[in-house]
């Protein structure tokens, strides 16, 4: 099948696209689990129901997301064999060991404890749901952890030595703490969950616009917007410190993110890019918008470079990544989205200080309700967006200045991948719109406020909480 | 250092053993209470089959993710040539498996819950048929240079061999699920399983009585182990014990025993593994590539033992105490809210 592109070239595109589509389900998995965490904790202190009522609701869109997470998880872990099986030959001392750690440490801890957590509240006794939901949401956050370690050390091979192509591991520890391993995971663990409470927020804001229970949602979206106002700055300042890593240990990546051509020498002050039309072909800009003498500030807080930035030309055209425009604007989208998050907690923490936000009042607040829902889908954007800067950034190397990308994939035939890579856009289309279709359909039914409270909540307390007993077999009740 | 390059291997073996039989009895129950379902008359029925499922398949399903992430790191060239060379079985495998978790989702939340109840079986059904595949492969043998590289063709995992493991393998799951089900079920439903235990208790032990009069006959690496390492008086034990444990399993099907039929099973499908694992031993690609060529440094070997050794007891706990928090049998088909 002459039509076909090289196998190796079929098997990035499968690993993007299921990478992409795996990542849209772990940000609420890890994220949410967190707000099950709190509300759960506040249900146990105050036995309000509302709280009880908040975690059931949430915890059903959760589990419909945990499932696709699931599934989309297990074709990337066989990837690499599958796909990259040289790479997997030549890493796997340390990278296999990793992803070992992350299924026994993680996985294996979230799918132990969300049995109890999803089917529990009747069977155990309170603590022990706590137990479960703090375990769910820990393992969660374990494997992001994890994941990023063996991406980070992909970024920034320390920790041993590459003889004939094979990493032999000299140091573990310094293979896992490298170079990016702390602020990529910092920036990804609020990666999941800015998006995740923009996503709350904007769901309960729709309840709150549609007049549908805007008290019991009022209150999510207070605890949300009480979070993103540590969150959405922090998140900020840790992709400032994303890009200043990128600067000094990735000079091809960082050229490309700002589509620079020509070296900034150390000492100047370097222009900005703020839009252009990269021209790989020409090797310059077509059309570009500079900020004057920015870039300084940007990544060093001072107005002249200490080191220079090298431009794309400095490598030779095998040694750089080819997509300059992806990567440069992937980047600008997820800043945008930062910058737009932050603005958005920031306009709506002054209506709260304002008062504003009261069960009676916060319906009036029609246009900030509406800004919180278009947001819902951004930090997704911004997500899938920033992997694309970190993986698409890093060719054409696999790990970076080591292992090429082109020797890194198995030789599979290209008609068999191409197979593959068929099944896998059709299933995930198909999966796609039936989550948004079950989803959508969850939350107009909206939360069921007549669930009867567990039993055994006495247990905690010698105030019997308001509880209408129920009869029925736990599998039965809704 | 000689005993270390010995011994780390040889741990890791047993370790990967431990994970596979845990997936395969696991999981093994899960996909053939799933290609059961087929069978059920009635979307009533199948909603049964498939809550009795819904809070342990995830954990159960993770064993097999356990295993591939311990196999890349304790063999990882082992890792890269069997799942290359197995291609199109596995890929088969993940999708199936994928199919299989969403249409738990998404039967609980659908109104044609039937469509979902068939998705679910079909895919169980070509899950395990591609895990028989592949395993029949990787005992037939898969094409190796000297450093253990693929060199084989695409479809060189289909021929009868890994056919007829692949259909034993199928009915293995269908009579661990059945059995697993005579547990959880009562009344009619139950009925039912005894007698689809019955006849696959038979079907597996044909399957698995091929599989072992050819293995010798076909398989030349295989034969001269047999033959050559004094083994042979065991391996002429273990089909015996086989048919033995085969015969108490039915007698306790025969007896409408609910809990005994499960435990049967459970010792056949062990026997059977140890029986796999003595052929296989010390290699991990047979009989190219044993554990000694493929494994990871041994530094490599320690620290993950570090790790995942101390997790190995942890994980075991609290996966039997989610079974005793969810003991007794299924009443309804919904889940729960
Ligand atoms: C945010 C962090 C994150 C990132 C960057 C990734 N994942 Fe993931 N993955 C998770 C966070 C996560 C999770 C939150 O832990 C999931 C989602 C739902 C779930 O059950 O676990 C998960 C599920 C999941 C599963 C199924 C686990 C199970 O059976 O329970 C596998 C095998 C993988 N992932 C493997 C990967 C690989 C090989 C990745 C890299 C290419 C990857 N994930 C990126
Ligand atoms: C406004 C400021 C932001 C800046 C300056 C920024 C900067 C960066 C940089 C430079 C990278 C590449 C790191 C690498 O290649 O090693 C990156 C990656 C990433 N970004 Fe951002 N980012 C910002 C906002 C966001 C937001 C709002 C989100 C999501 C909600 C996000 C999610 C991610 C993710 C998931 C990655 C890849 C994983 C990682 O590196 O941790 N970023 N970001
Ligand atoms: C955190 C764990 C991850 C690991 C270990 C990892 C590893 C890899 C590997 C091995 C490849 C193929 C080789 C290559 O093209 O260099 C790749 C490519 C890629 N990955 Fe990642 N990846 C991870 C996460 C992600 C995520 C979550 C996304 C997206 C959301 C992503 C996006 C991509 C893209 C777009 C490519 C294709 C790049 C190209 O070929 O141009 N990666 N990654």
């Amino acid at each position: 099948m002459d039509f076909l592109p090289d196998s190796y070239v079929l098997s990035r595109m499968q690993f993007a696209l299921t990478a992409l589509f795996h990542m849209l389900w772990p940000v609420l998995t890890t994220g949410m689990g967190i707000y099950l965490v709190v509300v759960e904790i506040l249900w146990l202190k105050t036995k309000n129901p509302d709280y009880y009522y908040h975690a059931r609701f949430w915890s059903k869109l959760y589990v419909l997301n945990f499932g696709i997470g699931v599934a989309t998880g297990i074709p990337m872990e066989f990837q690499f064999g599958t796909n990259w099986a040289p790479f997997s030959e030549a890493t796997g001392d340390f990278f296999g060991s990793i992803l070992g750690f992350e299924a026994s440490m993680a996985f294996m801890l979230e799918a132990g404890f969300l049995g109890i957590m999803l089917f529990g509240w009747e069977r155990v006794n309170p603590f022990i749901h706590l137990f479960a939901t703090v375990m769910v949401a820990f393992g969660a956050n374990l494997s992001t952890f994890w994941i990023l370690i063996a991406n980070s050390w992909m970024q920034t091979p320390t920790g041993g030595e590459f003889i004939d192509g094979h990493f032999f591991v000299r140091d573990y520890f310094q293979a896992m703490f490298n170079p990016f391993m702390r602020n990529s995971v910092l920036h990804m663990f609020f990666a999941t969950l800015e998006t995740s409470l923009f996503v709350i927020g904007g769901i309960s804001a729709w309840y709150v616009l549609k007049g549908r229970n805007e008290a019991f949602f009022a209150r999510s979206f207070k605890i949300v917007l009480g979070c993103a106002i540590a969150v959405a700055p922090i998140q900020i300042y840790m992709g400032h410190l994303s890009a200043e890593q990128v600067y000094h240990y990735q000079p091809t990546k960082l050229a490309a993110m700002e589509a620079r051509w020509e070296t900034i020498p150390a000492g100047e002050g370097g222009d900005w890019s703020l839009l252009a039309i990269p021209n790989d072909k020409a090797e310059r800009n077509d059309f570009e918008i500079v900020v004057p003498q920015a870039l300084g500030l940007i990544l060093e807080f001072k107005t002249k470079l200490t080191e220079p930035v090298q431009g794309l030309k400095a490598f030779a055209p095998e040694d750089r990544p080819h997509q300059v425009g992806l990567i440069y604007y992937s980047f600008r989208v997820m800043i945008a989205i930062g910058f737009f998050l932050a603005a958005l907690m920031a306009v709506s923490a002054l209506q709260w200080w304002r008062g504003k936000f009261s069960a009676e009042a916060i319906g009036e607040q029609k246009w900030l309700m509406r800004a919180w829902i278009f947001s819902a889908p951004l930090g997704y954007i911004a997500t899938d967006s920033g992997w694309i800067v970190r993986c698409v950034g890093r060719q054409p190397w696999t790990v970076y200045g080591q292992i090429r990308t082109i020797d890194a994939a198995s030789h599979v035939p290209a008609e068999v991948v191409f197979s593959s890579l068929l099944g896998f856009v059709t299933l995930y289309s198909l999966l796609l719109v039936t989550t948004l279709y079950f989803g959508t359909r969850i939350i107009s039914q909206g939360p069921n406020l007549t669930l009867p409270l567990p039993g055994n909540i006495d247990l905690i307390s010698t105030e019997p909480a308001q509880k209408q007993p129920d009869k029925r077999p736990v599998e039965a009740q809704q | 250092m000689e005993t270390l390059d010995y011994f780390l291997p040889q741990v890791w073996f047993f370790i990967l053993a431990l994970f596979l039989f845990l997936y395969v009895i696991l999981d093994g129950f899960d996909l053939g209470v799933g290609i059961l379902s087929l069978t059920a008359d009635g979307d009533e029925k199948r909603g049964m089959l498939m809550t009795s499922l819904s809070n342990v398949w995830d954990a159960n399903e993770t064993w097999l993710v356990l295993m591939g992430g311990a196999l890349f790191g304790a063999f990882p060239v082992a890792y890269g040539t069997i799942l290359s060379a197995l291609y199109i079985p596995i890929l088969a495998m993940v999708f199936a498996l994928s199919i299989r978790a969403v249409s738990f989702e998404f039967r609980e939340l659908s109104q044609r819950k039937w469509f979902w109840n068939n998705a679910f079986g079909v895919a169980s059904l070509v899950a395990a048929l591609a895990q028989g595949f592949a395993l029949g492969s990787v005992l037939s043998g898969i094409q190796v240079d000297d450093a253990g590289h693929f060199i084989g063709g695409t479809w060189d995992w289909l021929n009868w061999r890994s056919l007829l493991a692949a259909l034993t393998l199928v009915q293995g799951y269908v009579l661990i699920g059945s059995t697993y089900l005579v547990l959880k079920t009562e009344g009619e439903l139950q009925d039912t399983h005894y007698r689809t235990a019955k006849i696959s208790a038979i079907t597996t032990l044909i399957g698995a009585l091929l599989i072992t009069i050819t293995t010798p006959i076909f398989y030349q690496g295989l034969r001269e182990k047999l033959f050559d390492s004094g083994l042979a008086t065991l391996f002429a034990i273990i089909p015996l014990l086989a048919v033995l444990l085969i015969g108490l399993l039915l007698r306790s099907l025969s007896a409408k025993s609910e809990n005994t039929p499960f435990i049967w099973t459970l010792l056949l499908f062990l026997l059977s593994f140890i029986g796999l694992g003595l052929i296989v031993f010390p290699y991990i690609i047979p009989t190219k590539i044993t554990i000694y060529q493929a494994a990871a440094a041994p530094s490599s070997l320690v620290f993950m033992l570090i790790f995942v050794g101390f997790l190995i007891p942890i994980m075991l706990f609290y996966n039997i105490y989610q079974y005793v928090v969810f003991r007794g049998k299924v009443s309804g088909i919904e889940y729960g809210e």
